[in-house]
């Protein structure tokens, strides 16, 4: 099980708490694709990702973006958990998505990226330090029901 | 990373040693990799992944034919796998970290074969020679 100190969540709450979830899922999201854009292997349904412009406005990335994001923050009220708040997505990332985990790890430095770039100065790297290891727990879970 | 003139000379002498069973050593490369990073089947839904799948064998064949062209064109890797490299960015788009994976099951196959001749020194000519393949696998990401 994951240990947390009090200021671990502190700065982890703190942050999410002034988090606006679309916006910063649907950024997330698309930086995901543009950044790295073989990640778009997953999304063909998703119409227009021909530049980053497209990918940035395109509506359903930012549906999908803000919906990840959301889950997030299930992990996030659940710290003590988050192990068995992810166990049905993990299964089904890897029997019906088919999601390469390494995926995980990619949207989480993204995450604390864009996080970085929102919050700048207090973005600490104390605050560095505890997001990386949610996001790490969060892509290790996500990981973990796969076989 | 440069391949030597000694780890050409060590990649191709290895890769003789293999000779005409480099198909076999594809497959079970591919199923040492499937069997050791059940993740990387995430890429192969579609496919049969238990021992002696005939999909496995089949696949396994042509990994290691685009293997004994980058050998055969050892001074040349990214032009002799062009087209594959625009394969895989454009249609195939496997994250790059599987290619270590595979890498290193095709080395596990390798040594648990040809212990007497992978050497220290032929061992790292074959690990710097497969970095290189998945390099120019992945060159046109992005």
């Amino acid at each position: 099980m994951v240990h947390w100190t009090a200021e671990e969540k502190q700065l982890i709450s703190s942050i999410w708490s002034k988090v606006n979830v679309e916006e910063c899922g649907a950024e997330a999201l698309a930086r995901l694709l543009i950044v790295y854009p073989w990640t778009q292997r997953f999304f063909a349904s998703f119409g227009n990702l021909s530049s980053p412009t497209a990918i940035s406005g395109n509506p359903m990335v930012r549906a999908h973006g803000k919906k990840v994001l959301t889950s997030f923050g299930e992990a996030i009220k659940n710290l003590d958990n988050i192990k068995t708040t992810y166990t049905k997505l993990s299964e089904l990332h890897c029997d019906k998505l088919h999601v390469d985990p390494e995926n995980f790890r990619l949207l989480g430095d993204i995450l604390i990226i864009v996080l970085a770039a929102h919050f700048t100065r207090d973005f600490t790297p104390a605050c560095h330090f505890a997001w990386q290891k949610l996001v790490n727990v969060v892509a290790h879970a996500l990981a973990r029901k796969y076989h | 990373m440069v391949l030597s003139a000694q780890d050409k000379t060590n990649v191709k002498g290895i890769f003789a040693k293999i000779g005409g069973q480099a198909e076999e050593y594809g497959a079970e490369a591919l199923e040492r990799m499937f069997s050791a990073y059940p993740t990387t089947k995430t890429y192969f839904p579609h496919f049969d992944v238990s021992h002696g799948s005939a999909q496995v064998k089949a696949h396994g064949k042509k990994v290691a034919a685009a293997l004994v062209e980058a050998v055969n064109h050892i001074d040349d890797i990214a032009g002799a796998l062009s087209k594959l490299s625009d394969l895989h960015a454009q249609k195939l788009r496997v994250d790059p970290v599987n290619f270590k994976l595979l890498g290193h099951c095709f080395l596990v196959a390798v040594a648990s074969h040809n212990a007497a001749a992978l050497t220290p020194e032929v061992h790292a000519s074959l690990d710097k020679f497969l970095c290189a393949v998945g390099n120019v696998l992945t060159a046109k990401y992005r």
